[in-house]
C-alpha cells in the first residue's frame, strides 16, 4: 500500500500489484487495520467510454534506461546512478530526504562525474540516434546543487559538445563552469568498473593533453536521455496515429500540434525531446487547436465554481490559525516545526496552530478549510515558502472555507529560513519564530478587499505578421474573435520570406504563400501594413491602441495583445562581411541557393564560421538556430555537388533533438567539422589556391591536433547571431513589458508563463522571445493564441484587490508618483482644490513605487498598509534599538 | 426558444460520459492543456495512468535555469 508521495494529487492510498491478496488470496491486515472501512480489496477494472470531439495526447516520455547496454555499470556498480536517480537523491522527499548518499556505504560523495550523452547521440544497438535536448543542462544544475550541498565537493563533466542552446543556458553554463573546483572535459568517457575496497568508480577518458587516462570518483551520474513513451506502438495502435523511426510521434513540422489523424493533437516530449516551457506552451498551442475545432460547443458542458458566501469578519475579533509547513523536510531538516509550533500557541489572537507535512497538499488545503469552519477562524497564517508561487492557492482555499482572501499571510520560512541557513538550525528556528510572528501581527491588521471584474473585449492585437504573428491570429481568428494584424513592413512574412526550405525538406516559400493567403481571406482578420503605433494604452481586457499605416490612422480597441514581432539576422563586420562578397550569411546564401546562383553552385570549397556576433561579450547568448541552419545548406551544398569541399568551422555543434540525425548526415556526406575556441578565432584573408584561382584562405587551429589548418574557400559563410528586433524597446515601453538582459522581451515565468507577461492580457511568442526554429515559432504562436483564448472566450476577467489608492485630501499634485509608475496606472487630474493623482486600480499591479514616493504619504498600497507593515517591524523589535 | 431547446440536450451531455476534449497523460503537459482547455470553455477529462498527476516533473527537485522548486 502506497501514497504516491506527499504532494501528490490526488492524495489517495493505493494498492500495487504486488499485494499478497490480489496474487493469492491471502493476508487481508489492511482491512482490519483500517478504522474507516476504507479498503475494498474486489475493486476490479472499470470500462468508461467517453464521448469527446478531440484528443489531446501528452504522454511524456520515459528516461532512456542504461541497463540496456551493460558498458554502463547501472545497476551492477553501486554507486552509478542514473540523471532521473540524482534528482530523486537531491530532493527532500527523495530516498534520503534530501541527503545525496551513496548506495554502497550511505555517506557523502566527496567527488562525482556526470557522463554526458548516455543513450544519445550514438548509433549503436540500443541507444538513441537524437539529442535528448535536455541533459547537457540538466547536468548543469546538478552540478550546482551539488555544490549547494556541499561546496567542496569537486564535480567533472565529460561531455561532447555542451548544448546550451535556449534562453539562458549559455549564462548558467558560464556560471557552472565559474563554480570551485567543476571541470568540463570534452571527452567520451567509459566505466571500467569499480574499486573493491571502496567503490568508487573507475572513469576512462582521453583528453589532448594527457592522452588515455583513467580516474576514480565516489559517484557517478549517467546523464541518460529522454526516449518516447514505453507503450508508444500501443498508444499508435490504440488512437491510429502515425509514430516516426525513433518512436516519437509523426509530426508535420508545419504545424507540430498535429498528428497524422485529425482532431488528434499532440502537446509535450511525444512531439520529440523537448524542455518544460514547451511542453508547456505546446500544452496550451494543441488546446487552441481543439478550441479550432470546438469553437461551435465552446461553454456548453461547462459549469461555473461556486465559492460559498463570505462571511464578513470586519468587527469580529480577529481568529487566527496559523499552519506550519514541514515541506516535506526542506523546512523541517533546519527549522525545529514542533518547537515553532509550540511557540506560536502563545501569541495573540492565535486560536489554533498546526504543522503540515506540506501545506499545499489537496489534503492539507482541505484540513485547513475544516479547521477554518470548525473554529471559527477569520485570519490565515501559512508559515511556508515565497508567496510567489502558492499565494493564490492559499487564497482559494481561504475562498473556499468562506472568509475573504486577503486576510491570508505567508510567512516565508523557507526560502528566506531554512534555505539559507541550512547549517545553522537553532538560529534558523529562532529566526523561523521571529518570521511568523511578525506574521501573525500583519494578519491581525489585515483588511478584506474586493477585486474588480472587467468586461472584456474580445478582439484581440498581433503585433507583427511574420510566420509567428500570422500563426497566433489565424488561430485566433478560427476561435471566433477579430483580429487586428500589424506588419510594420509593406508586405506580410517576417524573416520566412527570406528561408527557402526546412531541413527536413519543406517548401517554405510555398507554405508562406497559403499562409498569406488564408490571413487576407479570413473575413475576422485585419492587416494593417507599414503599421506603426502611436500610442498603446488600457489594460487587460480592454486595450486602446492608436496606430498609423497604409491605411491611414487607426484607433483598435482590444482585449489582448500578441506581441510577435521578430527578430533580426545580425550584419557582420568579422570576417571581411561587406569588404569582400565571397562572405555571406546563412540567409543570404539560402537567398542565392535558391536562385541557383553559379557562384554557389559551382563553388569548390564553402567554409562556414559559426558563433558569429554571438557567445561573445556583446552578445552572451546562443542564438541556437544557427548549427542546424548550417547543416541544412551544408547538406543542400552537397546535394549539387557531392565533391565540394565542405567545412564547418564552430565551437559547439549544437544541433539538439531530432537535428543531430542531419549532423550526422552531413558527417557522412564528407562535411568536415573543425572545432574552434574564443581564444584563437579563425581567420580569412584573400589568397591565391594551388590551381591558381583566387580564393579565400580560412586559418583555424585544430583543436586536437593544435596545429593551424588553411582551407581553400570560394565562399564563406557566416552563422550570423539572432539580435533583438530594433523596434523591440519602443514596443516594449509601449505595452509596458519587459526586456530581458538580451534584448529580447521577458516572459512571466520561464517554466510556467512561457508565452505571457507580467502586464495581463499582453502575450509573447516567436523570435520576439528567443531565437527559434520555425516550428518552435508555430509551437509558440498556437500556445499564445491558445493563452489568449482563456482571457478573450471568457465576459470578464478579475484583477487583484490589493492596488494603490490616493487620499485625495493629503496629496498635493506633484506627479512624483506617475513618474515613478512601471504601468501607466497614475495620471493627475484636475480637481477644484488644484491637481490630484488618480490610481486606475485595475492597470495597478501593487508594486509599491508610488506610495514610496509620495511626500505627502497620501498614497496607500491596499493589503501593504503603513499599518499591516508597522506592525511587523514592531513583533520583530517590541525594543527601540539605538542606530549608531 | 431555439437556444432552449438546444440548452436541454446540452445539460445532459453535461451530466453524463460526455466532453469536448480527452487529454492522455497528466504530466506538466497534459495539465497545461487541460487548464488551458477548461478556462476557455471546455469540459475535459484528463486521463493518467498513474496514481497521481504531476508526471516526470513531480519527480524534479528543481528546475533549470532558474533553478525553481520543480513542485
Amino acid at each position: 500500500m502506497h501514497i504516491y508521495f506527499a504532494q501528490a494529487i490526488p492524495l489517495i492510498t493505493y494498492i500495487d500489484e504486488s499485494c499478497l491478496y490480489l496474487k493469492e488470496k491471502k493476508c487481508r491486515i489492511c482491512e482490519g487495520a483500517c478504522k474507516n472501512d476504507a479498503i475494498d480489496l474486489h475493486q476490479t477494472p472499470e470500462k468508461i467510454e467517453l464521448k469527446v470531439g478531440a484528443v489531446i495526447l501528452s504522454p511524456g516520455y520515459d528516461v532512456f534506461d542504461p541497463k540496456v547496454r551493460d558498458e554502463y555499470g547501472y545497476g551492477r556498480l553501486q554507486n552509478v546512478v542514473t540523471g532521473m536517480d540524482y534528482e530523486r537523491l537531491m530532493c527532500a522527499t527523495g530516498p534520503y530526504e534530501g541527503e545525496i548518499l551513496r548506495a554502497s556505504d550511505r555517506r557523502h560523495p566527496h567527488n562525482v562525474a556526470w557522463i554526458q550523452c548516455v543513450g544519445s547521440r550514438r548509433d549503436t544497438a540500443g541507444d538513441n540516434g537524437y539529442c535528448s535536448s535536455v541533459c547537457c543542462t540538466y547536468a548543469q544544475k546538478q552540478v550546482i546543487l551539488t555544490k549547494d550541498h556541499n561546496s567542496e565537493t569537486p564535480c567533472t563533466i565529460f561531455h561532447n559538445d555542451v548544448r546550451a542552446y535556449g534562453k539562458g543556458f549559455e549564462t548558467f553554463y558560464q556560471r557552472t563552469q565559474q563554480l570551485p573546483n567543476v571541470r568540463f572535459i570534452r571527452s567520451y568517457a567509459s566505466i571500467v568498473g569499480e574499486d573493491p575496497e571502496t567503490k568508487n568508480v573507475i572513469v576512462r577518458y582521453a583528453t589532448a593533453d594527457e592522452g588515455v587516462k583513467e580516474e576514480q570518483f565516489e559517484m557517478v551520474v549517467l546523464s541518460v536521455g529522454l526516449n518516447p513513451p514505453k507503450d508508444y506502438q500501443g498508444l499508435a495502435k490504440k488512437f491510429g496515429i502515425e509514430v516516426n523511426g525513433h518512436g516519437f510521434c509523426q509530426i508535420d513540422s508545419a504545424n507540430p500540434m498535429a498528428t497524422t489523424r485529425p482532431g488528434i493533437f499532440v502537446s509535450g516530449a511525444f512531439q520529440g525531446p523537448l524542455d518544460i516551457p514547451e511542453s508547456v506552451f505546446t500544452a496550451s498551442a494543441a488546446g487552441a487547436q481543439c478550441g479550432e475545432l470546438l469553437n461551435s460547443r465552446r461553454g456548453r458542458l461547462t459549469t461555473e465554481r461556486v465559492y460559498p458566501p463570505e462571511t464578513d469578519n470586519t468587527a469580529a475579533e480577529p481568529r487566527i490559525g496559523v499552519f506550519v509547513c514541514h515541506c516535506g523536510a526542506n523546512i523541517s531538516r533546519v527549522v525545529d516545526v514542533p518547537d515553532t509550533v509550540a511557540y506560536v500557541q502563545t501569541l495573540p489572537n492565535v486560536v489554533h496552530v498546526q504543522n503540515q507535512l506540506f501545506s499545499c497538499a489537496t489534503n492539507s488545503m482541505k484540513a485547513i478549510v475544516d479547521t477554518v469552519k470548525e473554529k471559527s477562524l477569520n485570519r490565515v497564517v501559512i508559515a511556508a515558502c515565497s508567496p510567489r508561487t502558492l499565494e493564490a492557492l492559499f487564497r482559494d482555499t481561504l475562498q473556499e472555507a468562506g472568509i475573504n482572501k486577503y486576510y491570508l499571510d505567508m510567512a516565508n520560512i523557507r526560502e528566506h529560513c531554512s534555505w539559507c541557513h541550512a547549517r545553522e538550525k537553532e538560529a534558523a528556528t529562532a529566526k523561523a519564530k521571529d518570521i511568523v510572528r511578525m506574521s501573525v501581527a500583519r494578519s491581525i491588521k489585515l483588511e478584506p478587499l474586493q477585486e474588480f471584474d472587467l468586461p472584456v473585449n474580445r478582439a484581440a492585437l498581433v503585433v507583427g505578421g511574420g510566420l509567428a504573428g500570422m500563426t497566433c491570429a489565424l488561430s485566433i481568428a478560427d476561435q471566433g474573435h477579430d483580429v487586428y494584424l500589424l506588419e510594420k513592413e509593406a508586405e506580410l512574412g517576417g524573416n520566412a520570406r527570406r528561408l527557402h526550405s526546412t531541413i527536413d525538406g519543406k517548401n517554405v516559400q510555398a507554405d508562406l504563400t497559403r499562409l498569406i493567403r488564408r490571413i487576407y481571406r479570413h473575413p475576422a482578420i485585419h492587416v494593417y501594413n507599414e503599421a506603426v503605433i502611436t500610442e498603446a494604452t488600457g489594460y487587460i481586457g480592454n486595450f486602446v491602441t492608436r496606430i498609423t499605416s497604409e491605411r491611414g490612422p487607426a484607433v483598435i480597441e482590444h482585449g489582448a495583445a500578441v506581441i510577435a514581432i521578430g527578430a533580426e539576422e545580425y550584419k557582420p563586420t568579422e570576417y571581411l562581411y561587406g569588404q569582400d562578397d565571397r562572405v555571406l550569411t546563412h540567409l543570404e546564401l539560402g537567398e542565392r541557393l535558391a536562385k541557383s546562383d553559379a557562384a554557389v553552385t559551382g563553388a569548390q570549397g564553402v567554409v562556414m564560421i559559426q558563433c558569429v556576433g554571438c557567445r561573445n561579450q556583446d552578445r552572451n547568448y546562443c542564438s541556437r538556430v544557427c548549427c542546424s541552419h548550417s547543416v541544412k545548406n551544408a547538406l543542400q551544398l552537397k546535394a549539387i555537388n557531392p565533391e565540394m569541399d565542405v567545412v564547418i568551422a564552430f565551437r559547439d555543434m549544437r544541433t539538439y533533438g531530432f537535428n543531430e540525425n542531419y549532423y550526422r548526415e552531413a558527417s557522412h556526406q564528407g562535411v568536415r567539422f573543425i572545432r574552434w575556441t574564443p581564444e584563437d578565432p579563425p581567420t580569412v584573408e584573400a589568397a591565391e589556391a594551388d590551381d591558381g584561382r583566387a580564393v579565400l584562405q580560412v586559418a583555424v587551429t585544430d583543436s586536437i591536433l593544435g596545429s593551424k589548418i588553411a582551407f581553400d574557400a570560394d565562399l564563406v559563410v557566416l552563422a550570423a547571431a539572432i539580435v533583438p528586433s530594433r523596434g523591440a524597446q519602443e514596443i516594449a515601453s509601449l505595452f509596458k513589458v519587459p526586456l530581458g538582459p538580451d534584448g529580447f522581451f521577458q516572459e512571466g515565468h520561464v517554466k510556467l508563463r512561457p508565452v505571457e507577461f507580467a502586464t495581463d492580457g499582453v502575450f509573447l511568442c516567436g523570435m520576439a522571445h528567443y531565437p527559434k526554429h520555425m516550428p518552435e515559432a508555430v509551437n509558440q504562436a498556437y500556445g499564445a493564441a491558445g493563452r489568449a483564448l482563456t482571457l478573450l472566450s471568457n465576459d470578464i476577467v478579475t484583477v487583484s484587490g490589493a492596488v494603490c489608492e490616493v487620499n485625495e485630501k493629503q496629496c498635493m499634485g506633484c506627479g512624483a508618483c506617475v513618474e515613478v509608475c512601471t504601468y501607466d496606472a497614475i495620471e493627475l487630474r484636475k480637481t477644484r482644490q488644484g491637481e490630484k493623482a488618480v490610481v486606475n486600480p485595475v492597470i495597478c499591479k501593487g508594486d509599491g513605487l508610488c506610495n514610496a514616493v509620495c511626500p505627502t504619504g497620501a498614497i496607500v498600497l491596499k493589503h501593504f498598509t503603513d499599518l499591516e507593515i508597522e506592525s511587523q517591524i514592531d513583533a520583530l523589535l517590541p525594543e527601540p534599538i539605538e542606530v549608531q | 426558444m431555439e437556444n432552449q431547446l438546444i440548452a436541454q440536450p446540452s445539460d445532459g451531455f453535461a451530466q453524463g460520459n460526455f466532453g469536448d476534449v480527452i487529454v492522455v497523460g497528466g504530466g506538466i503537459s497534459g495539465i497545461q492543456a487541460s487548464l488551458d482547455l477548461a478556462t476557455a470553455g471546455f469540459k475535459v477529462y484528463l486521463i493518467e495512468k498513474g496514481p497521481a498527476i504531476g508526471g516526470h516533473m513531480a519527480q524534479l527537485d528543481k528546475t533549470y535555469p532558474t533553478n525553481d522548486c520543480s513542485m
